[in-house]
């Protein structure tokens, strides 16, 4: 009983002790370790996700400080979902990695390929924390602890490149942790606060430090979020990493600071008092959707449209802001379809850059001109894109429609059917984008030798089918995401979910 | 001028600064430095508004804070450091692009 209390902690110090074992005990053996911490990880996650479906919000004072000195972690629905979603690409990630990496008896290693484990384990235990805590302060710690592990594993490869990609990322991630600690050093001199909960009751009564503090903090965000026009990092650093790291970055990484926007603009700022900040973040949302998809229907390399892809697609999350105002049923609506837009998004994307590392293993490149007959020679992999396409596009049964469908909903019936038109036009872009690659898949291979791939890498392409299997079924996972939706603590404001 | 405005007054400007060196400036040590300005910058705005919450005693709060963001400032600037070195080994390059090279 007691240790279940403690589920909150537990999804943190697993991964982080996982972290450091994999560190102390060396690559060799750490492929199993890192399995067996991977399962060890989702066990509390899930428990908890259970927890808070069964009775609602849980809180944890770390070290049995709680507020406003010490650091409160808060488990809502919504941190729940998130949570899941992480533990899920988290582990998918794990199992792919194992095929996807040399081990150092065979072949000859990648330099500082050991480290993956490690770096691995550790992001995943900052985003959990990054995820759960309530405190403005610990957020910065959390968001650097992303940063510098995600710029490690970019740079894992050691090709110029790379380095180039993980340094211009490592550039950006500074400019926005030290913008959002500026906002903190505002807020908390005009409230005195760094709880969250607390600083949503404070600020119900703002102050113009207090507004600059918290608009000084989302700009940071976006920019570690990738919306447009602050993308500029994003492709070559998504593109340029190993894939199994591409799939965690753009699963999850860019999914955490949203995750943060998400609290600091529904949960901690008063309702009423965004001027205009939530339409801002609208526009830039459907910009992203519409540039993110014409820069991938132009992509000549597939991990590149993919990573635009993703560009694309993080401007829907963004849709959810403008239509919050309207509150009732179009915010449930909204916000519902933006967790459902999450999870489904992580889990085809992930999928999609996993298979393009098989894609990368088996063909030797990734050019989308010469990749003719890859449904004649690895149907798996087309039949993977093919699903994971389905939920870009956003057509039924997957997640994507889901998710289409709820915030489009709520944009017609908030009377402001604009933004539904973004969501259709987006949709319709990704058909292009996502058929002109399934069109070359399925073209004659011509008489271009088979590249013989081992067997150990074939075998790692079921990982991505498995996500994007998942993605294409989402729909009927819809009222589980509805009940976790429902324990956050937005929608307990606004009085539960439209039917 | 005292020091409560003179503090958050100067954070603002090596702020400032700092912004500006890391978006324009070519050398990838001038980007490091210039992201150690925008630290320095945000701890003085820090400290500065540490002095002045309370009459009697400063507030410790925005000290420790400040504690943690120096450890996490020198963890960001030795793995810039070591990317530098190793883009370096690997390129001949000190700048991201190479006819930004040729010019410095």
């Amino acid at each position: 009983m007691s240790l279940l209390e403690h589920l909150p902690v537990l999804a943190i110090v697993v991964p982080l002790a996982g972290a450091a074992m994999a560190f102390v005990t060396g690559p060799r053996r750490s492929a199993l370790e890192c399995a067996a911490t991977s399962v060890l990880t989702l066990v509390p996650v899930l428990l908890l996700a259970a927890r808070v479906l069964d009775s609602g919000p849980q809180r944890y004072a770390v070290g049995g400080w709680g507020g406003p000195l010490g650091i409160v972690l808060l488990a809502d629905g919504t941190a729940a979902l998130f949570l899941v979603l992480i533990g899920i690409v988290g582990m998918a990630v794990t199992v792919y990695a194992a095929g996807y990496f040399p081990t150092p008896d065979e072949e000859h290693p990648g330099p500082g390929h050991g480290l993956f484990w490690t770096l691995w384990l550790f992001m995943w235990a900052s985003l959990n924390a990054l995820v759960l805590t309530a405190d403005v302060f610990n957020v910065y710690v959390c968001l650097e602890l992303v940063g510098l592990s995600a710029v490690a594993l970019v740079t894992l490869t050691e090709g110029a490149e790379a380095l180039r990609a993980g340094m211009r990322y490592l550039f950006a991630s500074i400019l926005g942790a030290m913008t959002y600690l500026l906002g903190v050093s505002l807020l908390y001199a005009s409230t005195g606060l760094l709880d969250m909960e607390m600083l949503s009751s404070a600020l119900k009564t703002p102050s113009v430090a207090s507004s600059t503090g918290l608009a000084l903090m989302i700009a940071a965000l976006l920019l570690k979020t990738a919306l447009v026009p602050m993308h500029f990092w994003l492709p070559t650093a998504h593109a340029a990493a190993p894939s199994p790291v591409s799939a965690a970055l753009s699963a999850l990484v860019v999914k955490g600071s949203f995750f943060v926007v998400l609290r600091l603009m529904l949960d901690v700022m008063p309702p009423g008092h965004l001027g205009g900040a939530d339409t801002l973040l609208g526009v830039f949302g459907a910009a992203a959707i519409v540039w993110g998809s014409v820069q991938a229907l132009v992509q000549t390399r597939l991990k590149l449209l993919v990573a635009y892809s993703t560009v694309a697609q993080v401007g829907y999350l963004f849709l959810v802001f403008p239509l919050a105002g309207a509150g009732g049923a179009v915010l449930s609506s909204a916000f519902l379809g933006t967790g459902v837009h999450a999870l489904s998004h992580g889990l085809a994307k992930a999928s999609m850059f996993l298979a393009a590392g098989v894609v990368l293993k088996r063909f030797g490149h990734d050019r989308i001109a010469d990749l003719a007959g890859v449904a004649r020679r690895a149907p798996v992999l087309a039949a993977t894109f093919a699903l994971a396409g389905v939920t870009m596009m956003g057509l039924p049964p997957s997640g994507g429609f889901a998710a289409k469908w709820l915030i489009a909903g709520a944009s017609i019936t908030s009377g402001d059917w604009w933004w539904a038109a973004v969501v259709v036009a987006g949709g319709l872009l990704a058909a292009a984008y996502m058929f002109r690659l399934l069109a070359t898949f399925m073209a004659s291979p011509g008489d271009a030798p088979e590249p013989a791939a081992p067997l150990r890498v074939v075998r790692t392409e079921w990982v991505p089918l498995a996500l994007a299997t998942a993605s294409f079924l989402l729909v009927f996972a819809v009222p589980v995401v509805t009940q976790l939706a429902e324990a956050g603590s937005v929608l307990a404001r606004v009085g539960g979910v439209a039917p | 001028m005292n020091p409560a405005t003179l503090y958050p007054l100067a954070g603002a400007f090596l702020f400032a600064t700092g912004v500006y060196g890391l978006l324009a400036r070519k050398h990838l040590l001038h980007k490091v430095i210039s992201g150690n300005f925008l630290g320095s910058g945000v701890f003085l705005v820090l400290i500065g508004l540490a002095g002045r919450s309370s009459a009697e005693s400063p507030d410790p709060v925005p000290q420790a804070m400040v504690l943690t963001g120096i450890v996490v400032t020198v963890a960001l600037t030795a793995l810039a450091l070591a990317l530098i070195k190793r883009y370096h080994t690997a390129t001949g390059l000190t700048t991201f692009d190479p006819v930004d090279e040729e010019q410095l």
